[in-house]
């Protein structure tokens, strides 16, 4: 068992349960925490894959960002805890059983059809971030600056929608 | 050396994770946060293949499949907050105004 294997099922079993526990959680803030925990532990995931560069955007706008947002929300709207029928209780260890089976037909598929795959060269450290910022600003420049478009449409809509209407 | 199998397990339990909370959460925040979860799975797969692979294009789209979440996380929580300010909860099962 090498180190990076080590590392990998730590930051996988902080994952796993980071996501279990945004399931069990009943209160909305507490499930934000645990999907903060999911999303530090991908990107200690990214860094051992060696993409640095989206291991800090994923720190910097997913556990940032996004989840601020998403916390404040639930602050602005004073969230509270979260209430079942008896119904949607029931419907619980079904849905378990499908989910498990949909995760499995997943894995299976794509490990079937990715045989081959294993084992290719490594991009270097450095290599990494300057290739990214090579594609993004060479091969890929119309989509990116199609989403900076789509950031904009998204903070005006977002600005509209929650303003509150003139009397 | 991790194999890519490996994450590709991983990604598929997240994602199955954040499917089974989609539909079984009642708080419309909570699912909105599972629809993260689901696009974070998915962002782990592009970048197992994109190493696996030894090309970065997976990690360009993961980059593009976070600006899409940004702007869908702004517009998704001024829709929530539209909802909760015109019917008073949080909870989906109390958005039936489309019910026969």
């Amino acid at each position: 068992m090498t180190a990076s294997l080590v590392v990998f099922f730590a930051l996988a079993g902080l994952a796993v349960i980071g996501a279990v526990s945004l399931i069990l959680q009943k209160h909305p803030i507490h499930s934000a925490l645990s999907l903060i925990v999911v999303m530090v532990a991908l990107a200690g995931l990214y860094l051992l894959l060696g993409a640095e560069f989206v291991a800090a955007v994923q720190i910097i706008v997913y556990g940032g960002a996004i989840m601020v947002l998403f916390v404040f929300v639930i602050m602005l709207l004073n969230a509270g805890v979260e209430e079942h029928t008896n119904i949607s209780r029931l419907a619980g260890p079904p849905g378990l059983l499908l989910v498990v089976a949909l995760a499995g037909f997943i894995t299976a598929t794509i490990v079937r059809t990715t045989a081959g795959v294993q084992g290719s060269s490594q991009t270097g450290a450095m290599a990494s971030t300057s290739g990214i910022s090579n594609m993004l600003f060479r091969d890929f420049v119309y989509p990116f600056e199609l989403t900076s478009f789509l950031i904009l449409v998204a903070v005006m809509g977002a600005t509209v929608l929650a303003q509150r209407e003139k009397p | 050396m991790v194999p890519t199998n490996y994450y590709i397990i991983l990604s598929a339990i997240l994602f199955g994770l954040g499917v089974f909370a989609f539909v079984f959460k009642r708080n419309i925040i909570t699912i909105f946060m599972s629809i993260e979860l689901m696009l974070n799975a998915v962002n782990l797969a592009f970048v197992a293949f994109s190493q696996a692979l030894g090309k970065l294009d997976g990690q360009v789209f993961v980059l593009f499949v976070i600006v899409v979440a940004a702007a869908e996380a702004a517009v998704g929580l001024g829709i929530i907050i539209l909802i909760a300010r015109n019917r008073q909860t949080l909870n989906v099962e109390r958005v039936d105004l489309m019910k026969l």
